[in-house]
């Protein structure tokens, strides 16, 4: 299944878009460039369906479209099983010979609310069944488009408008769920995660998902200068750091069996690579909060767990012993 | 055109459905189970795994993802169909307007049961009543013989290109859905061409060409975009356009397969049962009016002008037909199955009496909240209600316009 496809600079720069230019994306918007990424690694026809969200409602707004190719958006929560609907039909009309016979991909993209919280029943369904699409979870760790209220998918301590750094609780308590683990728990063919930094690996990883005979998730991180208070520049430095410091590893999941990425894979042998948080949380005004002496401590708390997940998903890697 | 030889199985109403479903050359099946709905997925799930269909049945899980499912297979050109009751229906609600709104022309059976709580699996309406202004058009069926040819027509309705909309079939929780019936099924072929092959309307895409409307790689358009203020008014009004169109294609698409089948249900919209000379009317739909028919005749026995109306397409809301049915009558009983709680009566009574204010015929017009949570309705109640409206002409007064019958008061 793996693609030996390898992309260089010039294909990339040389592959007609998909998703067009004149969308109302903000300025250094993470996801517009993780879709942008993800729709070069398209092989061949393909029908794309969205949940609502952010690039939902910037990539299109009557009589306007950014998409050049078939797209549906229904719902919020069922975009998976939007996915499942096009892949049936794909398949039974082209068995009876009411479209054209060649194969035509199914791309589903959802965020983060749409996939760790209101989507993930749907979701959990399709992959069950054994849907042949790639889901591509954008996830800019909040409901950005509604205005930056927290998700499951927001990680511990960063203030949103549902959970703000107040006087007494410093941002959100609850601790990022590990949506990718859940679908590999499912027991699907392919999941990885990626990071828009590295391009390659990521347009690499939405090929493979696409090539895979039935279900795939690809976990993409996607900062988001509106709701993580950042500059619209560093983008892509903390799409960066945020894997030199293990909070987001990138790694690949193929039949259940975990693999690290390269950059990752670097850090594993060679510990020392490995960058404190602090660094990352700082540069991000969602976490400014924490950089007082009364919450300084929550600093800590998110070195502790992002060690103790770096430290399972080494021992998934079998990589335990040279960490 | 001649009418087809038929054979006559023992169906119950969900059989009868499942049939019509295997027939139809549908594409895709999307559906969860739900009682009293289930036996129409286990019969369909019967018909995949024996290779009697060439249908992608998905076993989703939740009705919200059975719709979705649907949504989507029909936008890439698919001809589908799902099927639920009650609370799944309720689930779907978000759904049915985002099907109604992108113009997919889904076919489902709604098998009526009553909505929680408290829980209970038996008839009433409420299920489908709250769902009447959603856009989908709604076809209620008397018996299981309608259900079998009412599933058929719904393709045919869905899928005109002038209509392009959803509709549901509602057929009464156990009284027709698990209750056998003789049912005559018109032979596959006959079925197969009368359905035909799906219809596309043909729309100018954002790229400037005419093109099939559904996802199709070689003519990319755009479906369910952002629609504010600018353009969403619009297209509103022109869905509605599309369902003021469907009492006509109803009506068409009725009486061709009444050539083919032989069988006719009023007008396709509305059924007159000795209406022509009636003095008091009741007005229903559903399994109840075979109910009500029995007691018509009986009091027309006794020399009592007794009529009903059943209206069989409630959405569209064949309005000019109802307006023409009741217009000798002089007291009309307007039955419903589900409650508008806070309301003044339930949803038909609201119809019936809101047209016929523009009317210029002014009959008695009282409601009968009735059945609810599958409470029997023998001929004695209907009975009390002919009575009722024979007392209103005699004392030309209403005491109460809205009432509950058959429970304890």
């Amino acid at each position: 299944m793996t693609s030996e496809y390898e992309f260089t600079a010039k294909d990339i720069v040389e592959k007609p878009e998909i998703l067009m230019s004149g969308h109302r994306a903000c300025a250094g918007c993470g996801p517009a460039t993780a879709l942008r990424l993800v729709l070069k690694a398209v092989r061949g026809p393909t029908i794309i369906t969205h949940a609502t969200g952010c690039m939902e409602v910037v990539s299109t707004i009557y009589p306007y479209t950014a998409w050049k190719v078939p797209w549906i958006h229904t719902a919020f929560e069922n975009v998976a099983a939007n996915a499942s609907g096009i892949e049936a039909a794909l398949k039974v009309l082209r068995r009876k010979g009411r479209i054209k016979d060649e194969h035509v991909d199914v791309i589903a993209f959802a965020g983060d609310g749409g996939t760790f919280d209101i989507g993930i029943q749907a979701l959990s369904g399709a992959v069950e069944r054994g849907h042949d699409f790639l889901y591509v979870l954008y996830d800019n760790e909040a409901y950005m488009n509604t205005g930056i209220q927290r998700s499951g998918g927001t990680p511990h301590g960063a203030a949103t408008t549902t959970s703000p750094a107040g006087s007494v609780i410093p941002g959100k308590p609850e601790y990022k769920k590990p949506i990718a683990d859940i679908m590999v728990a499912h027991g699907m063919p392919y999941v990885a995660t990626a990071s828009p930094y590295y391009w390659k690996d990521l347009i690499t990883k939405a090929r493979k998902g696409i090539e895979v005979d039935g279900p795939a998730f690809l976990h993409v991180i996607a900062p988001c200068p509106r709701g993580w208070r950042y500059d619209t520049d560093k983008t892509i430095e903390i799409s960066r750091l945020v894997v030199e410091n293990c909070i987001f590893p990138l790694w690949e999941a193929i039949d259940g069996e975990y693999q690290l990425t390269e950059p990752s894979q670097a850090i594993a042998l060679n510990p020392q690579k490995k960058k404190p948080v602090r660094e990352y949380l700082q540069m991000q005004g969602r976490f400014r909060h924490l950089f007082t002496p009364k919450f300084e401590k929550v600093i800590d708390e998110i070195q502790r767990i992002t060690d103790k997940r770096w430290q399972r998903l080494l021992k998934k890697c079998e990589m335990a012993q040279t960490a | 055109m001649e009418v087809a030889k038929q054979k006559v199985l023992a169906l119950n109403g969900d059989e009868a459905v499942a049939y019509a479903v295997k027939q139809s050359d549908v594409d895709v099946v999307s559906a969860y189970p739900i009682t009293p709905q289930t036996i129409i997925v286990e019969r369909f799930s019967e018909y995949v795994a024996n290779g009697e269909v060439d249908t992608e049945f998905i076993c989703v899980e939740s009705e919200h993802s059975a719709l979705s499912a649907c949504l989507t297979a029909s936008a890439t050109g698919a001809r589908v169909f799902t099927a639920t009751a009650s609370a799944g229906l309720a689930l779907m609600h978000e759904i049915l307007y985002v099907t109604s709104g992108c113009r997919a022309p889904v076919v489902m059976a709604v098998v009526n049961r009553a909505l929680s709580a408290p829980i209970n699996i038996h008839c009433d309406h409420s299920d489908s009543m709250v769902e009447r202004d959603c856009s989908w058009i709604q076809l209620y069926a008397e018996n299981s013989q309608e259900v079998y040819d009412s599933i058929i027509q719904a393709f045919r309705i869905a899928e005109n290109p002038e209509i392009s909309l959803p509709v549901m079939v509602g057929l009464d929780g156990f009284s027709l859905s698990h209750t056998l019936e003789n049912v005559q099924v018109l032979p596959d072929d006959v079925v197969r061409k009368f359905v035909g092959t799906r219809q596309f309307p043909f729309i100018k895409g954002h790229e400037g060409k005419t093109v099939p409307f559904k996802l199709d790689p070689e003519n990319p358009l755009s479906m369910g975009p952002l629609d504010l203020y600018d353009y969403y008014f619009e297209h509103k009004r022109q869905q509605e356009e599309a369902m003021q169109k469907a009492p006509k294609v109803i009506q068409q698409v009725h009486d061709e397969y009444a050539q083919t089948s032989g069988r006719r249900y009023g007008n396709g919209l509305i059924e007159r049962y000795n209406l022509e000379d009636a003095e008091i009317a009741a007005v229903c739909l559903g399994s109840t009016a075979g109910t009500v028919k029995t007691v018509v005749d009986e009091l027309r026995a006794e020399g009592v002008k007794a009529g009903l109306l059943r209206i069989r397409t409630f959405r569209p809301l064949p309005v000019e037909e109802i307006i023409k049915a009741l217009e000798n009558v002089k007291a009309v009983a307007v039955m419903d199955r589900s409650l508008s709680f806070g309301g003044y009566g339930g949803a038909v009574f609201h119809e019936i009496r809101h047209i016929l204010y523009d009317a210029h015929i002014h009959p008695y017009v009282v409601n009968y909240i009735y059945g609810l949570g599958g409470r029997d309705t023998p001929r004695n109640l209907i009975h009390k209600i002919y009575q009722d409206l024979q007392k209103i002409l005699q004392t030309r007064r209403v005491e109460k316009p809205v009432k509950f019958i058959g429970l304890r008061e």
